[in-house]
């Protein structure tokens, strides 16, 4: 019988509400960056999509290491520190770990949305007086809910796993910032802790599972609604 | 309306010089495809920006290169309407046709959406989603939804080329009653003689990026004499009484006989010249189920054809095409009496 020990449930509570906030978080950014590569014509747009996309190529350890560099003593860490918030090695690093790595599949999701959107349309948006805001507002955000749906949960399934980033600037704390990859990992390397990963392997399973399927169900409501 | 446009763009190999000045309420833009018509019509939409030049539109300074004038396309006041309709599949009809009218400041609101709504038939659709409407449905919200942003500029880009003929014959109606009860300007573009003859006043002519002449619609008709369709007559059939399978209708003095089978019958027919036959004198026993009494109006040439304006009394005119060698031997003159002959399956529903 596979069981779920309390520390298990902490951590698969804590990783949902770092996925979860991480990728709201994300969302409005995310839209706002997409549509900017999308359809911004400026300077620095190659470089903007570059820095985007840089965490998807890169190992998410250096990602956490590059955190770790400038949230520590050399960055702004004496700055946060001022304002009394501490971020490193507390829950809200795993959040900042997930974003920036979950960010750029939001992006790419987001974007693919925005590139099957007719560009007359936007015209035709223009011509009947829309601005640029009213436009993004009003054609664009309610034409993209499903690709924000479809990148959202891929964000969430993404930020659910990851380890390597979280593990450098988060720490590996049972019950504060261990979340269930990180526990797994644990549990990997104590004798007879087996049984116990396997548990959490099947509860992660679910967990994506139904993540998968509530987005599934929702993309299909708004499809019927759509046609 | 007032329309003054004098533009060059440059596009690859692609060069568009254009210039003209236009008064006319109803002017068409005829061209084949790759002439420029779409970058022309970005041009005037704001989409595109001229490499130089001027676009003024009544008062207003739309572009200028030696000003450095660029209106964006949302402080143009020219309404769109795209080959497809693309009316906003997330609104419904009612929220397509006021989304423009919504954004509109009170006092320009001169158009009265129920208006619109009547006038396009639009009564029964309004809760509907765009996705769920017919080409001619979506071309009728599209118009309706262009409309109410009050335009001094309608500019319709082939709205009818994506309709299949039975739809456009539907929608040529409610265009001819838009441009009678709104008055609203419009710039038609098309590579439809049919549509320009039926919609416009004056046809701009463009080819390869130059415009090459401008005409009344009906003169370009005119050429497509040695066509394989030959000239199209346009007849108006009102108030069609049936009898044994065939419909008869006065037109001007005379009365005409046409065969269609659909209940709803009557409205705007083609007939071509290539189908009508001149008999100089009298014929007897004929098949034919119309013939004429008419005097030769006019005569031109074209491509070794003889195109013959035949004047029907009653201000009604044909065009009769025959060859040459036919013009000889009927000796055909100007203010000649003449009988024309077409059957009455030679018409072909318009509208």
């Amino acid at each position: 019988m596979l069981t779920l020990t309390s520390n298990d449930f902490q951590a698969l509570m804590l990783s949902a509400r770092v996925a979860g906030l991480a990728t709201l978080l994300a969302l409005p950014a995310g839209f706002l960056v997409a549509c900017l590569l999308s359809y911004g014509r400026f300077r620095g747009r190659a470089l903007l999509e570059g820095l985007v996309n840089l965490p998807l190529v890169l190992p998410p350890v250096v990602v956490g290491y590059l955190l770790l560099l400038g949230l520590g003593e050399a960055g702004i860490g004496p700055l946060l520190e001022r304002f009394g918030v501490r971020v490193l090695f507390t829950w809200y690093a795993a959040v900042l770990a997930a974003l920036v790595v979950g960010f750029p599949l939001l992006v790419r999701s987001i974007r693919i949305g925005l590139e099957a959107i007719d560009p007359q349309l936007l015209l035709a948006s223009n011509s009947l007086g829309a601005g640029r805001i009213d436009t993004l507002c009003n054609v664009v955000l309610p034409l993209s809910r499903r690709s924000l749906l479809a990148g959202a949960s891929l964000m969430f399934a993404r930020c659910l796993g990851e380890f390597g980033a979280t593990i450098m600037i988060a720490g590996n704390i049972p019950g504060l910032t261990q979340t269930v990859p990180l526990a797994i990992y644990d549990y990997g390397s104590v004798p007879g802790g087996e049984r116990l990963a396997l548990g959490l392997c099947v509860a992660s399973i679910a967990l994506s599972l139904l993540v998968l399927l509530v987005s599934e169900r929702l993309a299909r409501g708004r499809r019927s609604e759509a046609t | 309306m007032s329309l003054f446009v004098s533009v060059e763009k440059r596009q690859g190999n692609f060069c568009l010089a254009a210039e003209f000045a236009s008064q006319s309420g109803s002017l068409g833009l005829y061209g084949p495809s790759g002439s420029g018509k779409s970058t022309l019509f970005n041009l005037l939409a704001g989409t595109l920006c001229p490499d130089c030049g001027t676009i003024r539109l009544g008062e207003r300074l739309l572009f200028s290169s030696s000003s450095r004038t660029f209106l964006p396309p949302q402080q143009r006041r020219i309404g769109l309407v795209f080959q497809q309709g693309l009316l906003f599949p997330h609104l419904n009809v009612r929220e397509n046709l006021l989304f423009g009218y919504r954004r509109l400041p009170a006092r320009e609101r001169r158009i009265d959406p129920d208006k619109v709504i009547g006038v396009l038939g639009l009564d029964e659709l309004l809760n509907r989603k765009a996705p769920e409407l017919s080409g001619g449905e979506r071309q009728r919200v599209a118009l309706g939804r262009a409309l109410l942003c009050n335009p001094q500029l309608l500019l319709l880009d082939e709205p009818l080329s994506a309709l299949d003929d039975r739809l456009k014959g539907q929608i040529i109606p409610f265009l001819l009653a838009v441009r009678r009860e709104f008055g609203t300007p419009y710039l038609l573009i098309s590579h439809s003689l049919q549509e320009l003859r039926l919609l416009t006043d004056e046809v701009l002519l463009l080819e390869k990026g130059l415009l090459t002449g401008r005409s009344h619609p009906e003169e370009i008709a005119r050429q497509s004499l040695g066509s394989s369709a030959g000239y199209l007559n346009l007849v108006e059939a009102q108030n069609l009484r049936r009898q044994d399978g065939l419909c008869n209708f006065a037109w001007g003095e005379q009365t005409l006989t046409l065969v269609d089978e659909t209940p709803e019958a009557g409205g705007a027919y083609s007939l071509s010249s290539k189908d009508i036959l001149l008999c100089s004198e009298h014929p007897q026993a004929i098949s034919a189920r119309n013939l004429l009494h008419c005097r030769v109006g006019k005569l031109f040439q074209h491509q070794g054809q003889v195109g013959v304006e035949l004047d029907c009394g009653g201000g009604r005119s044909l065009i009769s095409q025959v060859v040459e060698q036919a013009a000889r031997e009927l000796d055909l003159q100007v203010g000649q009496k003449v009988y024309a002959l077409f059957k009455a399956t030679a018409f072909r529903r318009v509208y």
